[in-house]
């Protein structure tokens, strides 16, 4: 008997969850004192829109920065590592490999191309104090736009490489499906440029690589997690598992 | 040094209407969840701004366009 959705998802959540503490771990050392640095830049120019800085505060900072980040990544993380379990689920047989942990770590460094490192180039992340509120439905429609270009991309890489025989020519042809969408939706999205000339550009680096080192430890933990409890699944399920032939038949 | 080893895959349930239907929910679900984490300023948490600014950092940190 298959395994149930059920059991994949809750495999996939607790992934996300571990993840999601982790990744805010990282953040916690690695993005904190950026952010603390760009608030005081953000409050010496006083009237930014500052919804951290300025008088009355919903939520105080020491909050913000210790509860409410690995909140946030938590939750994120969750809902990630759903999204995982259930593309999984949907796209297993797709994945042409025997090896759950390859399928699993693929997915995942899939999805963290389509969703992180596309977004990330066309529109890297900014802190405090950078970014004009005028505009953030805009930017917000774009990123989504990205996120999901970013998506479509690696998915045409993988049907570019399934039409190829020879392993070079998959490898090449994957790239090439991949780079094109990745450059069409590069040149059709509307740029945005929103640094003021006199945020510090050391700092607005160490902000971004901290931003993208989150990222990139949600998704490596996560696929890493996800693979480890697909592997106790598949290792305590028993019968389920041995039956032999269940993938091709089923 | 130890081989790797592989485990025999795990039998995945079949993509039937009623699991394309859960997986619906479950997606509709978690695209709730991730935008409560990254849009959502009180529409969704009811309560007020306050979820909002509390996860303000990791918005940031997750490369949500933010303010």
């Amino acid at each position: 008997m298959p395994l149930r959705f059920g059991r994949l998802l809750v495999a996939g959540l607790l992934a996300g969850l571990i993840a999601g503490l982790i990744a805010g771990t990282f953040a916690y050392f690695a993005g904190e004192p950026r952010i603390d640095a760009a608030i005081a830049i953000e409050e010496q120019n006083t009237l930014g829109h500052g919804e951290a800085g300025g008088g009355e505060e919903l939520v105080s900072r020491g909050t913000q920065k210790n509860v409410g980040l690995i909140l946030a990544t938590s939750l994120y993380g969750i809902a990630m590592g759903g999204f995982l379990a259930t593309g999984y689920t949907l796209l297993r047989r797709r994945l042409r490999t025997g090896s759950d942990t390859r399928a699993a770590i693929g997915l995942a460094a899939a999805a963290l191309t389509g969703i992180v490192l596309v977004p990330f180039v066309k529109y890297p992340p900014n802190p405090p104090a950078v970014g004009d509120p005028a505009t953030i439905d805009q930017r917000t429609t774009s990123y989504l736009a990205v996120l999901v270009l970013g998506l479509v991309a690696v998915w045409a890489g993988v049907l570019a490489a399934r039409t190829q025989t020879h392993e070079w020519r998959r490898a090449t042809a994957g790239l090439l499906g991949f780079v094109v969408v990745v450059a069409i939706a590069y040149l059709l999205l509307p740029a945005v440029d929103e640094v003021p000339g006199t945020f510090p550009a050391v700092l607005l680096w160490k902000f971004r690589i901290a931003s993208l080192g989150t990222q990139v430890v949600l998704w490596t933990v996560l696929g890493l997690a996800f693979a480890a409890l697909l592997h106790r699944l598949a290792t305590s399920t028993g019968p389920a598992t041995a039956e032999p032939g269940t993938r091709a038949a089923a | 040094m130890p081989k790797a080893q592989t485990v025999r895959p795990l039998a995945i349930p079949a993509v039937s209407t009623r699991l394309l239907l859960t997986a619906a929910g479950v997606v509709i679900l978690l695209l709730a969840l991730a935008y409560l984490v990254a849009f959502d300023q009180g529409a969704l948490s009811r309560s007020g701004m306050y979820m909002h600014e509390l996860m303000h950092d990791g918005r940031h940190l997750l490369g949500v366009p933010c303010h």
